[in-house]
């Protein structure tokens, strides 16, 4: 057997950053003794337990969700063995990736949430503002650094904004919650659908090259959701900070915060008018520049990770793994730097158990040369850096520990929030649905299939927005239908949802109920693969029919809503009794929710 | 060798004592893997043979066979984070036997300290030992139905999160079993331990009961966690949750919510 070893296998990789405040941990378990002590009122209460990352969990106070920051997705290996660890001691064994970035652990007893804030703070990780009316996780694209199409890597200034904001007074009590978004392209990031999207820029300016952005602002998705603007042609570096407290100090200013429904700042963009609210920040971008009274920059770190290719034994006799070619195509991207790639993880749902979280780390430490990983926007973990010599030890190794899904990078990968598995909120289980969904596709192989491969699907459990299914191609959120006396879960379907530089928001096409969901998504692919032009994809067919543009058979949505009408008409619960049941549940359906909090 | 009423003993206390050969060391791990290399002087004891008959007078005769009489320290260890082997002091601690103590650390984490392994198997001479009951240390499903409204009892789950929101004794509260380790050792340290059970509000003068699936070993261990830190008034209910599902008592579950599609298992 040929072995070869490769030079020192780099030492491993720590956050420089320290995210944590440890005194936070026995500060918040003494609140919670006094809350329990009805020293502290409910609401004060939770307004306390959100700014510091615990959301409140179904149907109950016993338990909360710790969503552990992840700023620009960026983490460590010893950070994802000590969530493992804290998933088995606190939580349900499994851990959480978010479309945020974050990594959850649910149905934690409020009692030992300190217990992990202790253990977060030993590898410099805190869930500090990850929930609350703060400025929460910033992301930044998983590509970010390695992207083909960037202009300059923006993941140094995403982390300057995440430390300029963590624990700032401004950000304390702002009316709502407020999400930033830096990318590496229109294609990787979501920049037209959060408060503050960033887009690298470069442009001359008296014969400089200079670095900025285009700032989008006022985006984002809900029960009513909308795009975000362009705030000016080119925004640049220098004024990145100026600009960002700018606007957080007109929506902290202006902001609704009486009406808990809609006090987004989207909503005060739309109530005030974009040029009118365009105006107010540039203003006030000029007054936040003529007071400071000291020069306030932000801690850029641009100095250049260490890209050190792992030692490494290639085992150059074995055999290639079978459905390698498979796993190469829908899960691995090329990276800009040559001879390396960005290896997608697909969980389901985002789900991970304790001990795949700690292949995960072992794998990022034998096969990533730049030693951590960034986590992704689709509930999923993105391993950059891998060397093409090592790509199919490194499936072999995926396939052991059961992360070798294939499909990441397709519609096969399906995003489910949490639904009635942990949120109060939730009206269906919408994150089985998408487990589902993504097996059912895989079983199909149309994973493999390229007139498929740019269309997503996503899936929320209500008509908020955490599933982000208006942006998605084939988008669905939850709700209940009646057929006589009885009820089954009914999804509404939006069709043609996008984010990129055409952003646009799904149409909504009809009401599904859940266990119709599947076959209503084999039918649309029927009608298309029926009347796709040749070189077609599905999410531009669906562009077209959303759009009135389609010249075949289906001209529109309303021949869509005829051609699936005859699956969705509900059964006689006698003839059909799983019908209505939701998935995951062995009795009929009915609705419960609890109060919300992301408004608290 | 009894230093205090803890019955846990710190493996580098072990190592030192080992070659005095004073201590009878039982492995409950399985036979293989006891032959395979245990800690030097140990002699094996697997965990299914005592539970295929826990009677008092069939424990007696294993501890006899394992050449321990009334007199003989004895340490248990095993390679399951410590619940097998607690599940072993136990016994030997309901028949009576006063100087038995579990060992702080798994096999493999003794293995990591670099300490010193034996495939020898020593030579036992079988040993007399009396039967003195201590029922104070074990609650059966009639005793935990009589107390478990009581004021000052905390009943305790020590199973995984989801089997407890799925169903569990009524007014029980979790703490898995993995809650109970430290990183290196079995237990936690005993500030961390007490620190748990403040946030809980769980009062150490509590008559605590633990119990998890069916054999009390993750309770077990539990029960050894609570006793190292000298909680006075522990119990094992021994015969777990098992039994009292099949006695058809009272249960309760976390409603209206499908937690267990959040596990990637």
């Amino acid at each position: 057997m040929a072995q070869q070893l490769r030079p020192s296998k780099p030492a491993d990789k720590q956050s420089k950053i320290d995210w944590s405040r440890r005194q936070e941990a026995e500060n918040f378990a003494e609140t919670v003794k006094l809350f329990r002590q009805g020293k502290i009122d409910h609401d004060m209460f939770r307004r306390f337990r959100l700014q510091h990352g615990a959301y409140g969990t179904r149907m109950t106070d016993d338990y909360a969700m710790v969503r552990i920051k992840v700023p620009a997705g960026q983490v460590y290996p010893n950070q994802l063995e000590k969530i493992a660890q804290l998933s088995e001691m606190y939580s349900i064994g499994s851990a959480h990736f978010s479309t945020r970035e974050n990594i959850q652990l649910h149905w934690v007893i409020l009692e030992d949430v300190s217990e992990i804030m202790q253990s977060l703070a030993d590898v410099g990780m805190t869930s500090r503002e990850a929930c609350g009316n703060t400025v929460r996780n910033v992301m930044c694209s998983p590509m970010s650094g390695v992207c083909k199409d960037e202009i300059f890597d923006t993941t140094p200034y995403a982390l300057a904004i995440a430390r300029f904001m963590l624990r700032n007074p401004i950000c304390q009590g702002l009316p709502r919650k407020f999400k930033f978004n830096f990318t590496c392209c229109e294609k990787h990031g979501m920049i037209r659908i959060v408060d503050v999207g960033l887009l690298p820029q470069i442009q001359e300016i008296d014969g400089e090259k200079r670095k900025g952005f285009k700032i989008f602002l006022g985006g984002g998705l809900g029960n009513r959701s909308f795009v975000g603007h362009q705030l000016e042609d080119f925004t640049p570096v220098e004024d990145l900070l100026y600009t960002s407290m700018a606007v957080i100090r007109i929506f902290d200013r202006m902001g609704d915060r009486k009406n808990l429904s809609r006090n987004r700042m989207r909503y005060l963009v739309n109530d005030l008018g974009w040029e009118k609210f365009q105006n107010l920040v540039l203003k006030e971008r000029a007054v936040v520049k003529a007071t400071q009274s000291v020069i306030v920059k932000l801690n850029i770190d641009d100095s250049v990770n260490e890209i050190q290719r792992p030692i490494s034994v290639d085992d150059e006799s074995a055999s290639v793994p079978d459905g390698y070619a498979r796993w190469q195509k829908t899960n691995v991207e090329k990276q800009s730097q040559s001879g390396f790639n960005s290896v997608f993880i697909g969980l389901e749902a985002g789900d991970i158990t304790a001990n795949q979280l700690r292949s995960v780390a072992e794998i990022i430490r034998d096969y990533s040369a730049e030693g951590f990983a960034r986590n992704g926007f689709s509930q999923n973990i993105v391993i950059r850096y891998v060397h093409d010599d090592d790509l199919k030890s490194m499936y072999s190794k995926l396939i052991e520990t059961g992360l070798a899904k294939t499909g990441s990078l397709t519609m096969a990968s399906a995003v489910g929030c949490s639904g009635t598995t942990s949120c109060n909120l939730a009206l269906t289980n919408s994150h089985r649905l998408a487990k589902e969904v993504q097996r059912k596709f895989l079983e199909l192989n149309f994973d493999d299939d390229d007139d498929l491969k740019d269309s997503t699907i996503k899936i929320s459990g209500c008509p908020n927005s955490c599933g982000q299914h208006q942006i998605a191609t084939i988008g669905f959120y939850g709700g209940g239908g009646r057929h006589g006396t009885d009820m089954f879960p009914n999804y509404t379907m939006s069709l043609g949802g996008k984010f990129d530089e055409d952003a646009m928001l799904g149409h909504h096409t009809a009401r599904i109920p859940v266990k119709r969901i599947i076959p209503v998504i084999l039918k649309i692919i029927e009608l298309f693969k029926e009347n796709k032009q040749s070189d077609d994809t599905l999410a531009k067919w669906i562009d077209r029919v959303v759009n009135g543009n389609e010249s075949s058979k289906i001209t529109g949505v309303e021949d869509i809503k005829k051609a699936i009408a005859p699956i969705i008409v509900p059964p006689n619960i006698e003839d059909e009794p799983d019908f209505y049941m939701d998935y995951g549940s062995d009795t009929n359906y009915h609705t419960v929710t609890g109060k919300g909090e992301c408004a608290a | 060798m009894i230093d205090s009423d803890i019955p846990i003993i710190n493996s580098k206390i072990l190592h030192e004592k080992i070659q005095e050969n004073l201590i009878r060391i039982v492995d409950v791990r399985r036979e293989q893997e006891y032959q395979q290399g245990h800690i030097t002087n140990a002699v094996n004891l697997p965990l299914a043979k005592l539970l295929a008959d826990d009677s008092s007078e069939s424990i007696q005769k294993i501890v006899q066979d394992l050449g321990i009489s009334d007199d003989t320290p004895a340490v248990i260890y095993d390679d399951t984070f410590g619940a097998l082997s607690s599940r072993v002091v136990w016994a030997l601690q309901y028949i009576g036997h006063k100087d038995v103590k579990l060992l702080d650390v798994t096999f493999s984490q003794w293995k990591d300290l670099g300490y010193e392994l034996s495939t020898e198997v020593p030579e036992i001479k079988t040993a007399t030992h009396s039967v003195k009951i201590n029922p104070e240390i074990m609650a059966t499903a009639e005793y935990l139905e009589k107390v478990k409204e009581n004021k000052n009892v905390v009943i305790i789950d020590n199973r995984e999160r989801l089997n407890y929101l799925e169903q569990h004794i009524p007014g029980a509260i979790n703490i898995p079993y993995r809650t109970l380790a430290s990183d290196g050792k079995i237990l936690r340290t005993k500030e961390g331990m007490k620190n748990l059970l403040k946030n809980r509000g769980i009062s150490e003068d509590a008559e605590i009961i633990t119990y998890c699936g069916s054999v009390g070993t993750l309770s077990g261990l539990a029960y050894y966690a609570l006793k190292s830190i000298g909680v006075p008034n522990v119990k094992l209910y021994v015969h777990s949750f098992k039994e009292w599902k099949s006695l058809e008592k009272p249960i309760d579950k976390q409603e209206n919510a499908n937690y267990w599609d959040l596990s990637a298992e």
